[in-house]
């Protein structure tokens, strides 16, 4: 039989239309806290807890904030959530939940069991610590409180009445778990096991394969079968969409596509770790991939999210193709025939479509090292958090002796699908490092591409910021105040 | 001291305390209307069938095909209506309109046993449309002359002769975008049918009574037939105040040809392309100044865009005519307004209801003309206040415009704002490609509804045999704290400590003929109706405490009980002293003033034109504060709201010729971004301003729900002052509305190649 453990009551998930997501089955279980605000993974509202694998990849949990209205119910088979009504009562509130009422956190309330619930897993994070409300690099950082909680891990939820700094009070007057706080002790303990699963409602099924080859079996037989790991993108489609799958096929926790590891000329990422995973394993030995996470989403996005899931879609706004165009990577596609390797840099092919084949898998990306000397991710959005790319530009430079010896600029935002900045990096090559040479690149890679004009931005600005983009990054690389 | 506003000893008004449903909100278990379908049974769900099309007739509609989706319950369509068939106040509104007005128009409503089934079942009905020629922007409208409702002229003076004698006058063209609501609450409702056809409809409204004028009038039936409750609202800020009706009709009309209950909520992307947002405005305008930078006449004409049917639009358009002053004396005024008919949604009430509208007008002219004048836009803006004596342009007296003077004096000194000018000259000299901006703008926002009538409330106050008290009043809650502060105004009014006074639910059976929880007025007009509830009572246990002058209150109160004291009473409440005449546009609309001003300071990036806000410093005026905490949660999340129309809130159709005309592209969170952490401002300093007693006020508050969004404005002026910055001194700076990280590189990129500013002397 399969279920979910929510707030510590088995729910029997057998019966449950497959495309019903994890937050419509939760408030059909009558546990109404968290809420539907957008159904796009954009607001927060649904967040919920879920015991995790700590992303460290040690042994023990990690209670991580996702957005509920994602992901497939059928995907929690045999997980452990938490929701706010599990957290507290009004009687017992949680710390999280007193601070947030005593301090005014909650107007019209909506939003409020989702902020609860990103904040309480700020506040059981493993590696929180207080600070003295300096940032990593010793400077003052205005989203770091003193009890050392992040406020970027609550950016993926939106308020509507408050203005935010209530909550940021909230969360920056926090203490840490106490003596014998349950949640707390059960981080020291492994995540549960994660089942086989084999769901079926009559026209749809939901398959949880136990391996990879299992997988690649599952795919060989339905290629037809939409691949899920995060389901941060195809939660939109069923969501917004209206879009329905006759048989959905979960590959997050798949163990071959969940290894990291760092050689002497290459990283190899799974393509299964969630961006949260792989930024915190990276330990920023890829300074480039560092800069892009956090401002690829939000948390509650990125603690689902994928590398291989933002490679799979093809989409031409996803941040993460850009950066990895940049840093010359490759992607790794097994299928039940075999494996194959291929560079990024051919992989696409168009408009969310690229040179995988049905029943292909992405299993790894492999980055070569060592990594270039002058990096940087501009991202130009309308919003700093938890935005959608206008343009994303992704730099990886080498200059010796003054000289540019290599570069690599991977472009988001300004056509069909992400691209190299080919014309712009062979004018760059070769030649000084100086304010003419860029100067020239800049009008160059402002004609890279074809942008189009949209709602998030016009084809004129998107053009102007590629430019803009290279002007920039040689000010700040050259150590001069912008 | 006004009865009304004088305070007792230790009052339970003016305690700073969390939101009355602060713990139920932060453990999941406060309950709005969709929580309640879990616990109703054999529910069904409404899906709509939204034409693709701005502008078409309907040529043929056939719901068969649904009904062989499974689940499918029944289609509803204008056929079914009993009654009249119609969501509008102003009877332009067909609930299942044979003519689409936008894109998104709801044609017919299908009801099906899960939302699946519905959604399936609405994707199969036929329907046919003979596409028909559609006006998208206010300037086409304008060139079509496609106008709607009343064209209103506000005017003091000979503004031409004015003008003509003027040292300096300038003209320009001032547009501004709308505002998605974006509660975090979409619309819901869910009705079902009681006993002997009494129709009882939950819904997410800020009108209750105008809800159940509309249910009742589409079934066909008295108002004494529907009853409308609604627990409490996940936002409204305007967007709930006239957009529920037509949806509770629905449900409503699905419940009584069904039997049994309906469950209407909006998904995202339906609250987004069906119902109306604040109205984007075009205003064209002349003004005047003197030798001394004093204001001496305005010529303008405001053009809102109204979308497909007039909804609030009328009044918003007052409110905008009769906030275009904001905080300045201008001697010789004519400002004509007009709503234009445009294949939208219909646009309605947002918070400030026209005023941040109107208000913008003048804060763009003073902007973009101070450094024509050769002088200091704070300056100009000091200078040309309201003084003791004056009135506005419609004719009422500004009463306590020294309050003005003191917030922006006071907020002046917190902000440091003189040491700070030298310290952002220093700095932008420091730096070539990032400039920082500093302005301090001011608000003056008129309290009450412009229409007269609407300025009445009332409450019902029950004490039980054990001394209990249950209050109940027409307003409803949203997030704004209104209950919380009605009962601590109860508690005051008994001389009860807090934790007597229970809340009940807001219903049309319980208080009737209620005005919208709206115009910021909700707690003057039901606080007012609850004290005076609360008094009647009080004034009949004065003879019980004269032969009990020891008894505890529970004691007090079963002894009246005995004595067949009657223990419960409805209170009442109008403004006093208030007139309009909404033909000549003249008279005294609104009790009082809200006053305050705020100083921002914004760093803007020359390469991208994006910016991040770094400080702002905020007094307002709200009177003797009922309930600090609230009162504060008010000014700052609306002033991030303001922030987040001025600058990042970026509506977007589409206006091409292709076959997506009219279609909202910005429908969903990840295309419409409101503001969220990165907005927040790095320093945020909100102080209430002192000495605010208002006489006219229960208990000595002020009104707070809409003023402070206005004080946003001194963020856009930030921006404004920081591309400035970028150029040669003296440089006139035009940003659009919203000031998006585009829209500032565009203006940074006028002033970097110095191209003449449309503002000509």
């Amino acid at each position: 039989m399969a279920g979910i453990l929510v707030n510590g009551t088995p729910r029997d998930l057998d019966g449950v239309p497959l495309h019903t997501n994890a937050l419509d089955f939760l408030r059909g279980c009558g546990l109404t806290g968290a809420k539907e605000g957008c159904a796009e993974g954009e607001c927060g509202a649904c967040s919920v807890l879920v015991a995790r694998p700590a992303p460290d990849g040690s042994h023990a949990t990690e209670w991580t904030a996702i957005n509920s209205c994602l992901v497939p119910a059928a995907a929690f088979d045999g997980q452990e959530v938490v929701t706010s009504e599990g957290l507290g009562t009004p009687d017992a509130l949680h710390p999280v939940q007193h601070e947030m009422a005593v301090r005014g956190g909650s107007q019209c309330g909506y939003c409020t069991p989702g902020f609860v619930c990103s904040m309480a897993a700020e506040f059981y994070r493993s590696g929180r610590a207080a600070t003295n409300g300096t940032g990593p690099a010793g400077t003052h950082d205005a989203y770091q409180g003193e009890n050392g909680f992040d406020l970027h891990a609550i950016s993926g939820n939106l308020c509507r009445c408050t203005g935010y700094r209530p909550i940021k009070d909230a969360a920056f007057a926090l203490g840490f778990p106490a003596d014998g706080d349950a949640l707390a002790a059960r981080r020291t303990t492994p995540p549960p096991a994660v089942p086989e699963t084999r769901l079926h409602d009559g026209e749809a099924g939901f398959l949880r394969p136990v391996d990879l080859a299992a997988a690649l079996r599952v795919l060989a037989e339905q290629p037809e079968a939409v691949v899920v790991a995060g389901s941060t993108d195809w939660g939109v489609e069923v969501n917004l969409k209206g879009v329905r799958a006759s048989s959905v096929v979960a590959v997050d926790r798949l163990p071959e596509l969940r290894g990291f590891t760092v050689g002497g000329d290459q990283v190899r990422i799974g393509a299964a770790l969630t961006l949260t995973e792989v930024e915190r394993r990276l330990e920023g030995r890829l300074p480039l991939l560092s800069a892009l996470m956090p401002q690829f989403a939000s948390p509650l996005i990125r603690n689902g999210a994928t590398l291989g899931g933002n490679l799979g879609t093809g989409s031409p706004i996803g941040d993460a193709p850009p950066v990895l165009l940049a840093l010359e990577a490759s992607v790794v596609l097994a299928s039940a025939e075999g494996e194959r390797t291929v560079a990024l840099a051919d992989y696409f092919t168009g408009y969310r479509e690229s040179v995988r084949r049905p029943g292909e898998l992405i299993t790894e990306i492999v980055v070569p090292l060592p990594a270039r000397t002058i990096t940087a991710f501009h991202k130009i959005a309308k919003r700093p958090f938890d935005d959608i790319s206008s343009v994303a530009v992704a730099y990886a430079v080498d200059v010796v002796d003054g000289v540019v010896e290599r570069v690599r600029i991977g472009l988001g935002g300004v056509a069909a699908t992400p691209i190299r900045a080919r014309a712009t990096e062979e004018a760059l090559e070769g030649q000084p490092w100086t304010a003419e040479t860029v100067e020239t690149a800049a009008v160059m890679l402002a004609g890279e591409g074809t942008p189009i004009s949209d709602q998030r931005a016009s084809a004129d600005y998107r053009a102007a910021m590629l430019g803009q983009s290279l002007r920039k990054l040689f000010h700040e690389s050259a150590g001069v105040p912008a | 001291m006004s009865t009304l506003s004088q305070r007792p000893d230790n009052p339970v008004v003016g305690e700073a305390m969390p939101h009355e449903s602060a713990a139920l909100h932060v453990t999941g278990r406060a309950l709005y209307t969709d929580d309640l379908v879990q616990r109703t049974q054999d529910c069904l769900h409404a899906h709509p069938v939204q034409a693709r099309h701005a502008h078409a007739r309907v040529t043929r509609l056939d719901p068969t095909p649904a009904y062989a989706v499974p689940g499918v319950v029944k289609v509803l369509t204008a056929a079914d209506v009993p009654g009249t068939n119609d969501a509008g106040i102003k009877h332009d509104e067909p609930l299942f309109p044979s003519e689409v007005m936008y894109h998104g128009h709801a044609v017919c409503w299908v009801l099906g046993e899960t939302l699946e089934a519905a959604r399936r079942g609405a994707a199969a009905v036929e329907v046919d449309y003979d596409p028909l020629p559609a006006i998208l922007t206010v300037e086409e409208a304008i060139a079509a002359e496609s106008f709607q409702g009343a064209r209103p002229t506000v005017a003091r003076g000979d503004a031409a002769a004015s003008l003509a004698r003027s040292a300096h006058v300038f003209e320009g063209v001032t547009a501004m975008a709308g505002q998605e609501h974006f509660y975090l609450e979409t619309h819901c409702s869910l009705a079902l049918v009681d006993e002997n056809g009494q129709v009882f409809v939950q819904s997410s409204t800020q009108h209750p009574t105008e809800t159940q004028e509309i249910v009742a009038h589409v079934l066909g039936v008295p108002s004494n037939a529907v009853t409308v409750q609604c627990l409490r609202m996940g936002g409204g800020f305007g967007g709930k105040e006239m957009q529920p009706h037509g949806l509770a009709a629905v449900a409503a009309l699905g419940s009584t040809l069904t039997g049994r209950p309906v469950r209407l909520r909006l998904s995202r992307t339906q609250d987004m392309t069906m119902t109306g947002k604040r109205h984007g405005f075009h205003a064209t305008w002349k003004v005047g100044f003197d030798e001394g930078g004093l204001l001496t006449a305005l010529e303008a004409t405001l053009t809102s865009d109204g979308g497909w049917s007039l909804d609030l639009s009328e009044p918003v358009l007052s409110r905008a005519l009769c906030h275009v002053d904001n905080a300045y004396w201008i001697p010789d005024v004519l400002v004509h307004g007009r709503i234009a008919q445009t294949n939208k949604t219909s646009q309605t009430a947002f918070r400030g209801f026209g005023g941040p509208q109107g208000m913008l007008v003048i804060e763009d002219i003073i902007g973009r003309c101070a450094p024509l004048l050769g002088l200091d836009p704070a300056d100009v803006r000091r200078r040309n206040f309201y003084v003791d004596g004056q009135s506005a342009p419609y004719g009422q007296a500004v009463r306590h415009p020294e309050r003005l003077a003191a917030a922006w004096d006071q907020v002046s000194a917190i902000a440091g704002l003189d040491a700070r000018r030298a310290e952002v000259a220093a700095w932008n000299d420091a730096h070539e490609h990032r400039k920082r901006g500093l302005a301090i703008t001011p608000v003056k926002f008129g309290i009450s509804f412009n229409f007269t009538t609407f300025n009445q409330a009332g409450a019902l106050v029950h004490v039980y045999k054990d001394g209990s008290v249950l209050i109940n009043h027409g307003g409803t809650e949203m997030g704004q704290g209104l209950h919380t502060k009605m009962l601590q105004v109860a508690a005051t009014a008994l001389g009860l400590p807090l934790p007597k006074v229970r809340l009940a639910p807001t219903r049309t059976d319980k208080v009737p003929n209620t005005s919208a929880t709206a115009a910021s007025a909700a707690t003057d007009l039901n606080g007012a109706a609850i004290k005076n509830a609360c008094e009647q009572i009080q004034e009949r246990l004065v003879p019980v405490r004269a032969g009990l002058p020891d008894a505890s209150w529970d004691e007090l109160v079963a002894a009246a009980y005995h004595q067949r004291v009657q223990l419960w009473a409805a209170g009442f409440y109008k403004t006093e002293g208030l007139s309009w005449d909404v033909t000549t546009m003249t008279g005294t609309p609104f009790k009082y003033f809200s006053y305050g001003a705020a100083v921002a300071e914004v760093e803007v990036d020359g390469f991208t034109g994006g910016y991040t806000t770094r400080r702002v410093d905020i007094v307002h005026d709200v009177g003797d504060s009922l309930s600090p905490l609230v009162d504060l949660g008010q000014i700052e999340g609306g002033f991030v709201q303001g922030a987040g129309w001025l600058t990042l809130e970026d509506l977007r159709w589409d206006e091409s010729d292709g076959p997506g005309r009219g279609r909202l592209t910005t429908q969903a969170a990840s295309t419409y971004k409101l503001p969220s952490f990165s907005e927040m401002p790095t320093v945020f300093n909100v102080a209430l301003l002192e000495h605010a007693h208002e006489d006219g006020a229960v208990y000595g508050s002020k009104a707070v729900g809409e003023p402070p969004l206005m004080l946003a404005f001194s963020v856009r002026e930030a921006l404004r002052d920081a591309c400035a910055a970028f150029g040669a001194p003296g440089t006139s700076v035009e940003l659009a509305s919203p000031a998006t990280p585009e829209a500032v590189y565009w203006a940074l990129e006028r002033v970097r190649s110095r191209a003449p500013a449309e503002v000509t002397a």
